[in-house]
């Protein structure tokens, strides 16, 4: 148990700069108490992967990170034999029978493990969060099944390594792809989106704390405006950090319309959407 | 462990998100009352987080489940312990929490507005609360000039930020709006059946709305689903193009090599598939009573057009035109597209109803050379005539010239060649699939897009 309450996990995750909303604490809290991974959907930029490195360090846990992508399998995600080294093994000793040879060579020596199952080894308290899950192809679901649901890796010449302590899993998804529902049972759901004004408000001044304190307010109202506009992509968390930062390397110290002309591609991505956003805020009738 | 009432209650509140299409095995159930256990039942917005942590799948069952969740772990009961306040009073009242955008404050304004305000009736079997009366009466909007210039008042009024004032007082009161519409039936399920309110009152995900009876808020909330549908379901073409790229066996070939191992064919040789982008072409009834469908249908098509080599749009109500410049990447506006094409394409010859027979056949005469053997065409409507030739000539012409031709349908299987419906006449000559919400509409595309 890595919690007392649901307070603590707001508390503790705070500490380390990591400001959580209620319905973040409450499920992290929940993750912890009923040992279940932790899948986190939402935006790009609000914080999921942050999460877990924030959980990571009020635990004083080793942080685990697969990183998901197409084509991404088995000997990338749960173990691979060192070969070369097997080979060595083999040549150095010529006289063995090959009996003890092979008992010698399919050991843990000549295991290396990945991600997976670096995790569930091991005393140590873990981390183990598997990034952009979406990216990864379906096979590869199946193999996060065993591991997730029960802790537990079957490697065929040494047996089924179990996890003594069980990591704090987290699973991030960009929802590019609709991830299975037998993965999604196994996880509890939590979905990221972006914060109320009154907790983006203290996350710029947490994250920018040199800002002046009403233009901090208005940076995050002008955010909302444009997440309220029909924008191919909307501003997130990060964006309105980045934003905060620009603003105070350019040393200004209130809003005004060229101020906001001139940054405004710190917030947007897209030519179409500056154009759209310039003309809702009349940015023109300077 | 939990109470049994508890319990009792739980599950039935999992009945009724069962009943609005979510899948919830009981495995999730049990872990919903493990949270419970293990939180306690003190706070109800810790519960709320809770069980949607552990019983949803999606961000998109939330809007179910947030008033589901208002039905069957009420913020209350009975109404609300304040005094009966005048409504110059709670109007007052209510303009400060506004202006001071305090949440709380606005929740107990919503409980006493709809308490003082939004009871009829008189007899127990026919009373009730009504969300609708007690807007009529307190009239939020009416107070967005008071809101503004008591925060005007308070700020200053002056620099950048304050030009945005005017969204966010409106946002605010949309927000009260619906604490009042919670609210209303929360005190309406005090006194009726909770299940059956919480099947028929809350409104299902958007995906799962009909596009025919879909509101104009409604239909607002699917267009914002278009990019995110897009991405989705280019990732699953990107995928079966790539199992179709390993190709089917090559007889011919499979068995010329086989010559070599005395006629065994050791080594199937799999057919080589010259890459090649498909073309798209579409053809959308925009008339008032299915233009909802071709609307959203469009904007799905042009989000995915990266993944053709071409995409011809065409819009027809009787007569038909080539929409396509309307819809090119970044221009397109998608609120105003569908008055934007009906003001500026041609679409309407002698009268203002639809007519397939005539739409098509012209299609066939004037664009004929826009079908050809890559070309697969995608017709959109309700197949309704009007009584007039269905033209059937002109379906089959393009039919023959094409690769494929799907025809989408909104309207339900049930009521296909009732009344003026030519669409069993359609159906026998082209595949004709029932698309009725934007769920049947992602699965359908998903599986028919060539790739």
């Amino acid at each position: 148990m890595l919690f007392t309450s649901v307070d603590d996990v707001s508390a503790r995750l705070a500490e380390t700069g990591y400001l959580a909303s209620p319905a973040v604490a409450t499920t992290v809290f929940l993750a912890d108490r009923l040992g279940k991974p932790l899948l986190v959907e939402g935006p790009a930029g609000v914080g999921k992967t942050e999460l877990a490195k924030a959980v990571a360090e009020v635990a004083d846990a080793r942080l685990v990170r697969l990183q998901c992508y197409e084509g991404v399998d088995e000997s990338r995600a749960l173990y691979e034999w060192n070969h070369a080294k097997q080979l060595l093994r083999i040549s150095a000793g010529r006289d063995e029978t090959w009996d003890e040879a092979r008992t010698d060579i399919f050991s843990e020596e000549f295991l290396l493990p990945r991600p997976l199952l670096t995790a569930i080894r091991g005393d140590d308290p873990k981390v183990l969060l598997i990034d952009e899950t979406d990216k990864a192809d379906v096979e590869v679901e199946g193999l996060l099944l065993e591991v997730l649901s029960d802790f537990q890796i079957t490697v065929p010449e040494l047996g089924t390594v179990t996890a003594t302590r069980r990591p704090f899993v987290v699973l991030t998804s960009n929802a590019s792809r609709e991830l299975s529902e037998a993965l999604r049972r196994r996880c509890l759901f939590l979905h990221i989106g972006f914060p109320e004004e009154e907790l983006e408000r203290r996350i710029v001044r947490l994250k920018v704390p040199a800002l002046d304190e009403t233009l901090a307010a208005s940076v995050v109202r002008v955010v909302g405006a444009l997440r309220a506009m029909d924008l191919r992509k909307v501003p997130s968390v990060a964006e309105t950090i980045d934003w905060a930062r620009t603003l105070l390397a350019l040393g200004a110290d209130t809003l005004d319309e060229s101020v906001v002309r001139d940054t405004l591609g710190v917030l947007l991505k897209h030519q179409d959407d500056v154009l759209k956003a310039a003309a809702k805020l009349d940015l023109d009738a300077v | 462990m939990t109470a049994p009432g508890v319990a009792e209650r739980l599950t039935s509140l999992v009945g009724a998100l069962r009943a609005h299409g979510m899948r919830i095995g009981t495995g999730e159930t049990v872990d919903a009352a493990q949270a419970m256990a293990v939180l306690g039942l003190a706070d109800r917005e810790l519960l709320r987080e809770a069980l949607a942590a552990t019983l949803l799948h999606g961000p998109a069952q939330r809007q179910v489940f947030d008033p589901v969740f208002d039905l069957y772990f009420p913020r209350g009961v009975g109404a609300p312990e304040a005094e009966h306040a005048g409504r110059d009073d709670l109007r007052d009242r209510l303009a400060a929490a506004l202006a001071a955008q305090d949440l709380a404050l606005m929740g107990q304004l919503a409980a006493e507005a709809v308490d003082g305000f939004g009871g009829y009736g008189t007899s127990p079997e026919s009373d009730g609360w009504s969300s609708y009366q007690t807007l009529e009466r307190i009239r939020p909007q009416t107070l967005f000039a008071r809101v503004r210039d008591n925060v005007r008042a308070r700020d200053g009024g002056s620099g950048f930020a304050d030009r945005l004032l005017d969204d966010e007082i409106r946002r605010r009161i949309e927000t009260f709006r619906r604490l009042v519409a919670a609210e209303a039936r929360r005190r309406v399920a005090e006194r009726r059946d909770r299940d059956e309110l919480a099947r028929r009152a809350v409104a299902p995900t958007a995906d799962r709305v009909d596009f025919l009876y879909a509101g104009k808020d409604r239909l607002a909330e699917l267009r914002r689903t278009v990019q995110p549908l897009a991405r989705k379901l280019a990732t699953r073409l990107a995928a079966r193009r790539r199992r179709a790229a390993r190709g089917s066996i090559d007889l011919r070939r499979t068995l010329r090599g086989s010559l070599s191992t005395g006629g065994v064919p050791m080594k199937p040789v799999l057919r080589r598939r010259r890459p090649m982008r498909p073309e798209l072409v579409l053809l959308c009834d925009v008339s008032g009573s299915v233009s909802g469908f071709s609307d959203f249908t469009m904007l799905l098509v042009q989000a995915l057009h990266d993944q053709f080599s071409k995409v011809r749009t065409f819009a027809f109500v009787n007569r038909i035109d080539e929409v396509t410049g309307f819809l090119a990447h970044g221009t397109a506006d998608p609120e105003g597209l569908g008055a934007h094409i009906r003001s500026q394409a041609t679409l309407t010859g002698w009268h203002e109803s639809s007519d397939y027979g005539v739409a098509l056949g012209e299609f066939a005469e004037r664009y004929g050379d826009a079908v050809g053997p890559r070309t697969t065409v995608f017709v959109l409507g309700d197949a309704r005539t009007n009584m007039s030739d269905p033209n059937l000539a002109a379906v089959r012409q393009v039919a023959e010239r094409a690769r494929r031709v799907y025809w989408l349908n909104p309207e339900t299987r049930a009521q296909w060649g009732t009344g003026d419906s030519a669409a069993l006449d359609y159906a026998g000559l082209v595949e004709m699939h029932e698309c009725r919400n934007a769920r049947q509409l992602g699965a359908l595309v998903a599986r028919l897009l060539p790739v």
